[in-house]
């Protein structure tokens, strides 16, 4: 009597749970409220089963405890017809999920022909990010041009590094409503450039270069947090993200200094090959 | 299915044996140390298991201590923190759950349950076992080596696994990859068998669609496990050689903390598709055996047949190949090219199909059956709830976009725990309480059995189901402390207090249960040889213990397969496997079950 009344109270009280919980997502500020709703929609699907295999339990064994004046037990080792319904209503209901999920996941790899690229860059444990500049290209960049004065690693060969502008230790500005491509690169080890509002997370692997897109829907600072771990220091690789009106955003970038101004280019390069 | 081919059984030869030729062990160190009866090993493996499984405990402790309370404690810092979580991490999946559920269950049940004498290769059998004893030891021996042990995580991802920023770069990663060399090399020994044992040791009559399902699942994972284990393998010793001769299967060029090394040209994302290649079969590898035993207990004490076998042996043989299919759903955020996240999603959501089937047939048994609350059956219970849980919680995790989000969570961990750490854990305790009476011919304190179940599941319930809220929160996983972030409310501190005062209850309550299992070895109900009056071969055995060789002069023969309880027109609520059809007793049958 009590068991199944403990399985009622746990079909029951994770529903009132979920109802009531002060932890909930963070409010959204990004183009990414598909995901929110997939998630929405898989809750919906996966509560429902949840609650009806957990009542369905209690009610059996409230129902079917062992009593002195038994009913009968039935003797069916199959029942080919329920267990073919079971199988096509629980494709149906994976279908449901999958359906929507891989239609979001298209839009979420696809990036649009007009997103701005922005690169940000990890290493144990800070944040740096760099802007094209007016010509709207990074330059290449490769580990072993890293140096004290070329933190980042750019290739001094390239001329469309040079107006690349560098964040280091610093927030990442975007502009609002405008598409983003973030590409991604570490120096050292896996980290992942999170923002619980953007939805989004991609990690940064050394030796190759990610990326992930979104759209900024919301201004406001929002904090970065290293996803993958990453060593002693992971809990504290944080930063901030700065989503802006256009004209803000202008305002801050007219403060950015290019990574070489132009006469530097030439003679250290030839040194380093 | 209760058909009996009796020709199939007239046919073979009986097989008696003159008792020489058992081999039978002549002194102590033969029969209790270097003993290579299957039985005696199993108890090696899971005594051994246990002990690392209460270390393990006592890791999960610290680390919550931290989390609950940051800072309160000087010792756990950063460092000791990701140490605490790799170790926990690997040695439950590893070198508790895998070892007790193939080690462990699968030396004492397939002989006992296909109806052989033991394993086929009883020698190699041995060396199983003392190979998991040297990895548990190499294992437990970083924490003495210098720097002590790895502090990468338990997926020991490169290239922060061999690299100075993390803790236990000096020893502690190399101590891992060799005793995980060694756990694989002796694991492989033990599979080998288990595998040959079901294939080749059958008793007469004991087809394989005549086999109980925790046979089933036993065989189904350790073929997996062959498969698996390799890709485990070959991924430690590259990086072991990443490690120690300097080589970049790995490797990419990078710097650390602003060096450059000599590295370069390798790949951190192979070592991802290799460990989860291993990884996921991993976590089918440790829930197969567990649906196959708690089937078993489900069909035994509600005393009613389980409800489509055959779709439960398909289903069991669906997953085992789809888990290989599906191991890159622990990477939609890797980097790895995206275009794989629809064929990811589309094999990981499928394989919720067969597994649904499974829960299904669990509940449609315990429907119009006569349910017995014994110990066994609670911790079934326990486990479908808690399975069932953290399934659906992995329909949001396989479904790529919905991951993204969520992947690195909290909502991560609290899945895992549910869906493969609590809910096998629950089927381990359900199989101790179970067969606990053949491998001692004791009970174990029915009393205290209840009372460690209902903390332990209620508590873990408690625990892991607000978890997930945690990681919706955005609370990322594998940080030492959640730290200050304008979106974490101060509730969310105070969840993370009660989850650790609620995690340290219940481990406690884990006392109870080896109370129970040392006292009642001595003081238990003395239990006879079928104390549940269950159907399949290992409740048959002459004696209770068995002795080395298990059945006496004869083996015994198989007419039907295990899960005859309640046959109509039957006088007695179970017909063992080996009652010949002319014994079956026909006739009304007094209305209690006899069995409280």
């Amino acid at each position: 009597m009590y068991v199944a009344l403990a399985l009622f109270i746990i079909a029951i009280g994770s529903v009132v749970f979920h109802l009531l919980s002060p932890w909930w997502w963070t409010p959204i500020a990004s183009n990414w409220s598909y995901i929110d709703h997939t998630i929405t929609i898989t809750f919906w699907i996966t509560g429902l089963v949840f609650v009806a295999v957990v009542l369905f339990m209690a009610w059996c064994v409230w129902r079917y405890r062992h009593r002195p004046q038994q009913a009968e037990v039935l003797y069916e080792p199959e029942n080919k017809r329920l267990e073919w319904w079971l199988t096509v209503g629980t494709a149906i209901g994976v279908a449901a999920m999958l359906a929507p999920g891989l239609y979001v996941w298209r839009q979420f790899i696809t990036v649009p022909p007009d997103a701005d690229e922005v690169e940000i860059v990890a290493q144990q444990w800070q944040w740096s990010y760099r802007l094209p500049g007016p010509d709207g290209r990074l330059g290449a960049t490769a580990i072993r041009h890293i140096s004290d004065d070329n933190p980042l690693g750019l290739d001094p060969d390239d001329p469309r590094g040079a107006d690349d502008i560098m964040v280091q230790g610093g927030e990442l500005h975007l502009p609002i409503g405008r598409p983003v491509k973030a590409v991604l690169r570490s120096l050292d080890v896996l980290h992942d450039f999170y923002v619980p509002e953007f939805r989004a997370k991609m990690d940064l692997i050394p030796g190759m270069v990610t990326y992930f897109w979104l759209t900024p829907t919301r201004t406001g600072t929002f904090e970065v947090l290293c996803a993958e771990m990453c060593g002693v220091g992971h809990a504290f690789m944080r930063g901030f993200v700065v989503v802006a009106e256009e004209s803000d955003y202008r305002a801050w970038l007219e403060q950015q200094q290019p990574a070489r101004p132009t006469a530097q280019r030439t003679v250290p390069v030839m040194a380093e090959r | 299915m209760a058909d009996v081919p009796l020709d199939r059984v007239a046919e073979t030869a009986t097989t008696e044996v003159e008792d020489l030729s058992l081999h039978h062990p002549h002194s102590w160190l033969t029969r209790y140390v270097f003993s290579q009866d299957a039985k005696t090993i199993s108890i090696q493996y899971t005594v051994t298991a246990l002990v690392i499984g209460f270390i393990a405990l006592f890791l999960s402790w610290l680390m919550r201590l931290q989390l609950g309370f940051p800072g309160t404690f000087a010792f756990i810092d950063a460092a000791a923190y990701y140490q605490l979580i790799t170790m926990h991490g690997m040695m439950m999946i590893v070198y508790v759950l895998t070892a007790v559920l193939l080690g462990g269950f699968g030396n004492y049940l397939i002989p006992l349950m296909v109806g052989a004498r033991d394993m086929v290769f009883p020698y190699a059998n041995m060396l199983s076992y003392w190979f998991y004893l040297l990895a548990v030891v190499i294992l437990l021996a970083s924490f003495f080596a210098p720097g002590g042990p790895t502090g990468a995580g338990w997926t020991l991802y490169p290239p922060q696994a061999i690299l100075s920023g993390t803790p236990g770069q000096e020893s502690g990663i190399i101590l891992m990859l060799v005793s995980l060399i060694v756990f694989i090399a002796g694991f492989t020994m033990g599979g080998l068998n288990y595998v040959v044992t079901v294939l080749q040791g059958r008793t007469r009559g004991m087809t394989l669609m005549r086999m109980p399902l925790t046979v089933w699942g036993i065989f189904t994972a350790s073929v997996m496990a062959l498969l698996a284990f390799p890709a485990l393998f070959v991924a430690s010793v590259m990086m072991l050689f990443d490690k120690l001769f300097g080589t970049s299967f790995f490797m990419p060029s990078l710097i650390e903390l602003g060096t450059r090394l000599d590295y370069g040209g390798g790949s951190p994302i192979l070592f991802q598709h290799l460990f989860w290649f291993f990884g996921h079969p991993e976590v089918y590898i440790v829930a197969l055996p567990a649906f196959g035993i708690v089937s078993d207990l489900i069909a035994t004490h509600a005393r009613r047949n389980i409800f489509g076998y055959r779709m439960m042996v398909w289903a069991i043989l669906a997953i085992g190949a789809l888990s290989f299919v599906v191991w890159a759903h622990h990477m939609y955020v890797s980097g790895m090219n995206p275009w794989f996240g629809f064929f990811f999603a589309t094999t990981t959501l499928i394989i919720a199909v067969p597994t649904a089937i499974k829960v299904y047939n669990w509940i449609l048994t315990l429907w119009r059956g006569d349910i017995h609350l014994t110990v066994p059956m609670l911790f079934a219970l326990g486990f479908i709830v808690t399975f069932v849980n953290g399934g659906l919680s992995g329909l949001f995790l396989g479904n790529v976009v919905v991951d993204v989000p969520l992947s690195d969570t909290m909502f991560v961990v609290a899945h895992f725990h549910m869906v493969m750490g609590i809910a096998p854990v629950l089927v381990i305790f359900g199989a101790i309480y179970h067969w606990y009476p053949k491998v001692t011919g004791r009970m174990m304190n029915e009393a205290l059995g209840k009372l460690h179940f209902w903390i332990t599941f209620l508590g873990t319930y408690a625990i892991f189901f607000p978890m997930h809220y945690l990681g919706l929160l955005g609370v990322p996983r594998r940080y030492h402390e959640m730290g200050e972030a304008s979106f974490f409310p101060a509730s969310a501190q105070m969840l993370n207090a009660y989850i650790t005062v609620l995690a340290l209850i219940v481990g406690a309550a884990q006392l109870l249960f080896l109370f129970n299992l040392i006292w009642s070895i001595r003081h238990g109900r003395e239990a006879g040889g079928n104390p549940w009056r269950a159907t399949s071969l290992e409740w048959q055995t002459p004696e209770t213990p068995p002795p080395h060789g298990n059945w006496g002069k004869e083996q015994p023969a198989v007419y039907r397969w295990a899960y005859d309880y309640n046959v109509p027109g039957v006088a007695q609520d179970f017909i063992p496997q080996n009652m010949p059809p002319e014994a079956v007793p026909l006739g009304a049958r007094p209305a209690s079950g006899g069995m409280s």
